[in-house]
């Protein structure tokens, strides 16, 4: 979603992007002309009249789970966000009976929260798995 | 889900959806307003409705139409630019 009429989005697909995609982009390119959309969201800046590169990850209830927003310049981490998405559908697939500790991503050791855990976490999660 | 829309001249746009802004609101309120510049994580993310473009098609879009999927709302300051 950008402030681009939805005719820039076309122009946008069929002359770029479809160059880097087979078939162009496959999900919706949305139109917020105005940063009406943008402004609710936090992420219009109206000074400039565009909008910065925010990310929101929306549960199946309607419920936003989590965020990133970053000024113009610095690009998203595509991955990042796809291992964020896995963690909060593994937590949510579990019932909150699993947790994602940091450096997780798929097939990686979850923790289950509880009074059993309360104090060692030590042991169940070393550091180095915040970085391999 | 997506609803397919006629070309026509004009450049259509979308909107929040849902509740009314009061817009009987007192300067206290509105400074309120100003102030809470971020949603919150683990609350409802605002409905929308806002016009686009995909594979081939000019659509209107309803952020409620995705209930009972995940979603990836992503915002970025302008086509032509990168992601």
């Amino acid at each position: 979603m950008s402030i681009d009429s939805m005719f820039t989005h076309k122009m946008w697909d069929d002359d770029e992007l479809s160059k880097m995609v087979d078939g162009g982009v496959p999900f919706p390119m949305l139109s917020d002309a105005g940063g009406k959309v943008g402004t609710v969201y936090g992420v219009y800046d109206e000074d400039n009249g565009v909008e910065a590169r925010g990310r929101f990850i929306i549960d199946p209830d309607g419920i936003v789970q989590g965020y990133e927003v970053l000024t113009p310049p610095v690009g998203r981490n595509v991955n990042e966000t796809f291992r964020q998405l896995q963690a909060f559908q593994l937590v949510r697939e579990t019932k909150g009976g699993e947790a994602t500790p940091s450096g997780w991503r798929p097939g990686k050791a979850t923790l289950k929260p509880g009074i059993d855990l309360v104090g060692k976490v030590w042991k169940e999660w070393k550091v180095e798995q915040a970085f391999d | 889900m997506p609803e397919e829309v006629a070309v026509g001249c004009a450049r259509p746009t979308g909107g929040p959806v849902g509740e009314e802004p009061d817009s009987t609101l007192t300067s206290e309120q509105k400074t309120r307003k100003e102030v809470r510049s971020m949603i919150k994580v683990g609350q409802k993310a605002p409905d929308f409705a806002a016009p686009g473009y995909q594979k081939g098609k000019f659509i209107n879009i309803k952020l409620s139409d995705y209930l009972g999927k995940w979603v990836l709302l992503c915002f970025y300051p302008g086509d032509f630019t990168f992601v």
